[in-house]
């Protein structure tokens, strides 16, 4: 019995929707990077709270401070040694704020990433040093514990 | 004057290869450097200013329970004392945050209704030399506590801290 051969065609695959698709990846990963370098100092260890409630929305204007072991503030990738320090920070903030249509200092939302081993005198004098600067709402950052 | 005829345009398919391998590297890369962080949450504290802290004479004033946290060695937590005015109480050893939790509730269910009582208010007073650690649990355990079926029973919401001047 014979066969007749059969002629393979020639499969060109098509590579566009893997491509967009790992161009797509890629814009992910390089977004979530951007903002946990500026956002969140990783060297920082967060208390844990199983209790604490996730932040549900977010506020039309909030300053993010963490706060070193050593006693050092960072904001915005910028390192401050001492939280004594931070009065022209605020200022800058406050002021930055008001450009965005939140005049008053007391809508502003302080978010405090503090170590959990820092003092918590620390912590007070940080939030004492926002309170000169007319802030008045804080939120005391943990990590979720389930 | 005559052209030859040009050369037929060849059907130029570009070679992806180099690009895709490109691509594949940088997302080996960030995929690589990607850290997955547990999720945040926050406990809510209000502080106003003294000078907006003027209340209307005929309203009522809410119950506020004093909370002291004591540092002993290390910095660690060596006790806590509670006051409302009308009972103070000291907890101490490895469940003061549990008799924290119990005391609140104690008092929550003695100011009875909160639309028309004050409501509870717990102001901390802290010793600066503690660590942050105690300082959330125990805001942990005057804010809620986690019932067995795995829900959160809310207690005390408005949280305030003592100034240290103060």
């Amino acid at each position: 019995m014979r066969f007749k051969k059969k002629e393979h065609p020639l499969i060109a695959i098509d590579l566009t929707p893997m491509i967009d698709v790992t161009f797509q990846l890629i814009a992910f990963f390089m977004f979530i990077m951007n903002f946990s370098q500026i956002e969140r100092a990783e060297e920082i260890k967060l208390p844990t709270s199983e209790i604490a409630i996730p932040p549900e929305e977010v506020p039309t204007y909030q300053i993010i401070l963490n706060l070193n072991e050593d006693g050092s503030v960072l904001h915005d990738g910028v390192r401050i040694e001492k939280v004594e320090l931070m009065t022209s920070m605020l200022r800058r903030e406050t002021g930055q704020a008001a450009q965005r249509k939140v005049s008053n200092p007391a809508d502003i939302s302080v978010i405090v990433r503090a170590d959990q081993n820092v003092a918590t005198g620390t912590v007070q004098e940080m939030i004492a040093k926002c309170q000169d600067a007319k802030l008045e709402k804080f939120s005391l950052r943990v990590k979720e514990r389930k | 004057m005559r052209f030859r005829n040009r050369r037929k345009a060849d059907n130029t398919a570009a070679d992806m290869t180099p690009m895709i391998d490109v691509v594949f590297q940088l997302l080996a890369f960030f995929v690589m450097t990607f850290k997955i962080t547990a999720l945040e949450a926050d406990f809510n504290v209000k502080m106003p200013l003294s000078s907006s802290a003027v209340s209307p004479i005929d309203e009522v004033l809410p119950t506020i329970i004093q909370v002291n946290l004591r540092a002993g060695t290390e910095r660690n937590i060596s006790g806590i004392d509670v006051d409302t005015g009308s009972a103070s109480q000291t907890f101490t050893g490895e469940t003061m945050f549990q008799q924290l939790t119990t005391f609140v509730e104690s008092t929550l269910a003695e100011e009875g209704d909160p639309s028309t009582s004050g409501g509870v208010e717990v102001e901390f007073s802290i010793d600066p030399e503690l660590r942050y650690v105690w300082t959330v649990q125990a805001m942990e355990s005057v804010s809620g506590k986690k019932l067995p079926d795995g829900k959160v029973q809310r207690l005390v919401e408005k949280i305030k801290f003592r100034n240290p001047g103060q």
